[in-house]
């Protein structure tokens, strides 16, 4: 039976006492062994990425059009769903009190005190400013998906922003795991690790805007 | 299985391993270790080639069910969304639409290499029947794939395929209806394709096991046909083997992407780049090229029931073909004429499928019926005969001894 | 021996007898012209594309259908590689039907980028009546669906001459032969180039000076027909330059990996015996 080379690589150290010749040999074959290795590797590993990538989102999901809604029928202390890009999104209209509840708080004393805003530099603070666009504080857009693990929060039912002397609850309650946001859509209370975010949009004019 | 397995673990882990599952004794004893005649040559090479077309067909085609929608109204609009939008989408269906035409050429010189140097012949005829089944498999899996972009190709070439099925007496257009879900093909047609199109890769995956255990226990034919007689006629398959394989492998996959980035439409139909319509049928219906075979046999039989029994017939004649060919002579090497009604016979096939592709009238009818009872002729009156009645010429002792001989011609004295 | 090679011959008198009789298709072979987009490493001629899309948008979209094509596709690389804003600046040209908006009614927008091209009729029925029963194919693939030419050998080292058909179609009108003009079909004109038989039910659609090309291209028909056939290559096969560019280093790869295992089996099988 013979010698079964590249089979055992490696023995090259036992071999001392071959001639010169034969050691420049073995190193060309195990170099040969060790070239073809490495390009058969990086050619699978390139090929595999096709295999992988085609998961991802494809152009025509990138190029998903954006949204527009007419804020018009929203009354104050209304608030309507509707679907971008798959998630729901929040739009709702909100009180005078429920305004002055999510001004009340400073943002450093919230779990997460940044804005998540797509409309803001990143890293801005959770003011209430910073969670609603173009100083229209009466309209919060945010997507309604939980930051925990993606539920959908029920607005009206948060254990904060109670507004006094009222049994109504505001901001929003998540069912699925007990998260609570306040009337800004701030976490407040609960497993979820972040406010809940606001998607980029713009006001095309006073009643209307374009998520997206 | 037979070959001897030296594998003794070595690791604390390979001990406690081996006591409860033994399969690196199994991929050492017959993957690695296992002995393989030495004169082995490149046409042998197609099994791994095949294994590995398998493997890619798998895999694109599981990405690809990722993006397709099984949908009379939507599978046409999902394929060119896949070429269109999907990440490297394009190239995914390109490589499995090629794929499945390399897998016949494969497929193709596999079983004539097996024809010519005698593989089907005892002590390997179950093996050779599983491979008849592994094809028999791969050409429904083909026929349901090609029926799934729901182009104008597909969608007729289901339905003339399907109604074959209505030839059978009695029962015939129950049958097709059964097959349709319907009256005629459509969206129910199209979901249990996609069903089984899905299913099949793993029956043949199955089978394919199946086939290398008939292989591992006879051990492989050679070019001579000689039985191995000792270690002096085998090498390991690793490394010999392995690597000759994998440098095959990879000239084969040069080919394949040859056709799949340079010409990925010409072994398709154009027209199936046209939406399915069931009110219009295009002018020719003809299938994928490893069909045409086939296909002008039935066409030849001037019957209709005649004709899909020629065509099936064609095809499960494979199954008693060592039974068929008499001689004791594995090797056409050593058959002076058989090499010659051999090399007819691929003739004929390819003339066959040249046929195949060509409208059913005049000339090609005439030389269809000619060539199609000369493809019966072949395993039933030539093969028969010709093992009665040919010398063949003698054998060398062993594989060994013939390696010799060619290496060194004046080193071994004259037979 | 004697039979081989009697039969041998035979087989290829078939094959030569056979040759001419893929012109039964009844189809006359298109005109060759050559396209920079040939060629395993040709690619598109983007100006061409650009032109070939104003032909398409002002001549053939009055009839014609484009469903797998979406405005954005005009400012993906590879093709006419419009920029985004003129992509947003055509797409916003067109009007959209969307909804149903919270009241339940259908509304119209301007066209974005991410909109399919707007087909012509509401469905076949629509577009049949409107064009004395003949339905005006999809133009997505058609170069992918209807070979210029025949032939398996032809084939294979031509193509299927598809953006040949679209331009010996658009090119091809002519006066019917004697013979044939007294049966000319109601409301169909002669031309030898269509794919189904040769009275076309679309009337000669360019005429010279048709469109104004903003690249001060002067629009006669060839120049209009050769643009529109380009750009229909390229809605058929849109990853055309992707596919071969990477086909050119797929190719390379595999031939270093090919030798490389040739060497190494070489070296292996060395001391076999």
């Amino acid at each position: 039976m013979p010698s079964i080379p590249g089979g055992r690589r490696g023995n090259k150290k036992g071999k001392t006492d071959v001639s010169t010749a034969e050691h420049a040999e073995v190193n060309r074959r195990d170099f040969l062994y060790i070239a073809t290795g490495a390009v058969g590797a990086v050619g699978a590993a390139l090929t595999v990425w096709p295999f992988i990538n085609q998961m991802n989102p494809d152009a025509s999901v990138l190029a998903m059009a954006s949204v527009e809604v007419d804020l018009a029928p929203i009354a104050e202390g209304q608030a309507i769903t509707i679907k971008w890009r798959g998630n729901p999104v929040f739009i709702r209209h909100r009180t005078g009190p429920e305004i002055e509840a999510a001004k009340a708080v400073k943002p450093e004393d919230l779990p997460d005190p940044l804005a998540r805003s797509a409309n803001v530099k990143e890293g801005d603070p959770a003011t209430d400013e910073n969670r609603v666009v173009g100083g229209k504080e009466a309209i919060l857009v945010m997507m309604g998906v939980c930051t925990h693990l993606g539920c959908v929060p029920i607005g009206n039912e948060g254990d904060f922003a109670v507004v006094e002397g009222s049994t109504k609850h505001g901001g929003w309650f998540c069912p699925c795991h007990g998260s609570h946001y306040d009337t800004a859509g701030r976490i407040r209370k609960g497993p979820a690790p972040q406010n809940l975010p606001v998607p980029a949009y713009a006001y095309l004019t006073d009643t209307k805007i374009r998520i997206g | 299985m037979s070959g001897p397995s030296n594998y003794k673990p070595t690791t604390a882990f390979g001990k406690w391993m081996h006591e409860r599952l033994p399969i690196m004794e199994l991929v050492q004893g017959q993957a690695l270790d296992f002995p393989t005649p030495k004169n082995l040559n490149y046409w042998w090479t197609f099994g791994g080639i095949l294994a590995v077309m398998l493997v890619v067909q798998l895999v694109t085609g599981i990405v690809l069910v990722m993006h397709y929608t099984p949908h009379a109204s939507m599978a046409f609009a999902s394929v060119e969304h896949i070429m269109r939008d999907v990440n490297s989408g394009w190239m995914l269906r390109y490589m499995h639409a090629n794929g499945a035409s390399m897998f016949f050429i494969a497929v193709y010189i596999h079983i004539f290499r097996g024809m010519y140097y005698g593989s089907y012949k005892a002590p390997r005829e179950v093996l050779w029947m599983i491979g008849v089944l592994i094809y028999l498999v791969m050409m429904a899996t083909a026929f349901m794939g090609y029926v799934l972009p729901w182009g104008q190709m597909s969608f007729w070439g289901a339905k003339v395929i399907t109604n074959l099925f209505s030839a059978i007496p009695f029962v015939g257009e129950s049958i097709t209806t059964l097959l349709w879900g319907g009256y005629s093909v459509d969206n129910p047609t199209l979901n249990r394709f996609f069903s089984l199109h899905y299913l099949l890769p793993f029956v043949l995956a199955a089978l394919v096991g199946l086939h290398i255990w008939a292989l591992h226990v006879p051990g492989n034919n050679n070019p001579t046909g000689v039985s191995v007689k000792s270690s002096q006629d085998t090498l390991p398959f690793h490394p010999y083997y392995t690597m000759k394989d994998a440098f095959a492998i990879v000239v084969f996959l040069m080919f394949y992407a040859a056709w799949t980035f340079f010409s990925p439409n010409y072994l398709g139909h154009a027209i199936n780049y046209q939406e399915a319509n069931p009110l219009v049928t295009p002018a020719h219906i003809v299938p994928e090229w490893y069909y045409l075979p086939f296909y002008a046999i039935l066409r030849a039989i001037p019957d209709k029931l005649g004709g899909v029994i020629a065509m099936f017939g064609s095809i499960l004649i494979l199954f008693v073909l060592p039974w068929l060919d008499t001689s004791k002579v594995r090797s056409g090497s050593y058959r002076p004429v058989f090499k010659y009604f051999f090399w007819i016979f691929v003739i004929v096939c390819v003339a066959l499928g040249y046929l195949g592709s060509k409208p059913p009238e005049g000339a090609y009818v005439t030389w269809s019926r000619i060539l199609t009872a000369y493809y019966f002729a072949h395993f039933i009156i030539i093969l028969p005969l010709l093992g009665l009645l040919e010398s063949p010429r003698p054998l060398p002792a062993s594989i060994s001894d013939d390696v010799l001989a060619k290496k060194h011609p004046a080193a071994v004295p004259a037979e | 021996m004697k039979l081989l090679n009697t039969l041998g011959i035979a087989i290829a008198g078939l094959m030569l007898l056979a040759a001419p009789v893929s012109a039964a298709e009844g189809q006359m072979p298109s005109k060759d012209i050559g396209f920079s987009f040939e060629g395993a490493f040709g690619k598109f001629d983007r100006g061409q594309l650009q032109r070939g899309y104003k032909v398409y948008k002002e001549v053939c979209a009055a009839c014609h259908s484009m469903h797998y094509v979406s405005f954005r596709n005009l400012s993906d690389k590879g093709g006419p590689e419009f920029t985004e804003e003129q992509v947003k600046a055509v797409a916003a040209t067109f009007t959209m039907q969307d909804g149903p908006n919270d009241a339940g009614d259908m509304f119209e927008r301007p066209g974005l980028p991410s909109d399919k091209f707007p087909s012509p009729f509401a469905n076949e029925q629509a577009a049949r009546s409107a064009n004395g029963g003949a339905y005006p194919p999809d133009l997505s693939l058609i170069t992918k669906f209807r070979p210029g030419w025949f032939g398996t050998f032809n084939q294979l080292i031509n193509g299927i001459g598809g953006p040949n058909y679209v331009y010996s179609v658009l090119t091809g009108y002519e006066d019917p032969p004697a013979e044939l003009a007294a049966e000319a079909p109601e409301g169909k004109s002669y031309n030898p180039y269509f794919a189904n038989g040769h009275w076309i039910g679309m009337p000669m659609p360019l005429s010279d000076d048709q469109v104004t090309f903003d690249d001060g291209t002067k629009a006669t028909v060839d120049q209009m027909a050769k643009d529109v056939s380009a750009f229909l290559a390229w809605t058929a096969e849109p990853k055309m330059e992707e596919r071969k560019r990477t086909g050119f280093m797929v190719m390379i790869y595999l031939g270093v990996l090919a030798l490389l295992l040739y060497l190494v089996k070489k070296k292996i099988w060395a001391n076999a015996h």
